[in-house]
């Protein structure tokens, strides 16, 4: 998956807006290009959980097709833990066609990273950041 | 009859069929993990066996999305 820097810096920026609670989100674009962050609203409000708001979900991935986007992706972030998917994160996540990315704030640096999750099956994919 | 499905015009044979059977025709193994709208209203997951889809409906469906960090 590309993403592009804009975005990769918008995402991080949001997991640093939002702390100490998680942050999440949607990455739309075309085929495997991610160009834009969609930020939404994490209703659990805490530093440990979230989930998508899905009035606002369904508003935004409508937003994406008027682009002619889709969503490649969703991130969240991860306050105080590393960048790998939690129990939590791979026993929901559901949908097999997503890319899940998280960001992590444990270190100084802030680390983003992508992975497939399909019936509990974890796998990293890929993520080169490009200019755009 | 022809429904919208994401957003995508799509054609199902079938005459009759209720909106479990149209996601487990899309994929979605667990119906409890997605939402549904037809025409833009949230449908009650009780009643996914039940409501049959009509010609011309859009219907929407979204995995649940959510997660966490702690272990």
């Amino acid at each position: 998956m590309d993403m592009w820097k804009s975005v990769y810096e918008k995402i991080i920026e949001h997991a640093q807006n939002d702390l100490p609670l998680e942050a999440c989100g949607y990455l739309g674009g075309q085929d495997t290009t991610v160009t834009e962050a969609y930020c939404l609203t994490n209703i659990d409000e805490s530093g440990e959980h979230f989930s998508f708001d899905p009035k606002e979900q369904f508003a935004v991935v409508r937003a994406m097709r008027a682009k002619k986007q889709r969503a490649i992706a969703v991130y969240h972030s991860h306050p105080q833990t590393p960048a790998r998917p939690s129990k939590e994160d791979i026993k929901l996540a559901f949908d097999p066609e997503m890319i899940y990315v998280i960001v992590s704030l444990a270190a100084a640096t802030p680390e983003v990273k992508a992975f497939r999750i399909v019936k509990n099956e974890v796998s990293e994919e890929p993520l080169d950041i490009i200019e755009g | 009859m022809k429904l919208t499905i994401n957003g995508e015009k799509k054609q199902v044979v079938q005459e009759s069929v209720t909106v479990t059977e149209l996601l487990a025709d899309q994929g979605v193994e667990m119906p409890d993990t997605v939402s549904v709208q037809i025409n833009g209203d949230f449908l009650e997951r009780e009643t996914f066996d039940t409501r049959v889809v009509r010609d011309g409906d859009e219907i929407d469906f979204l995995y649940f999305m959510g997660g966490g960090s702690w272990e």
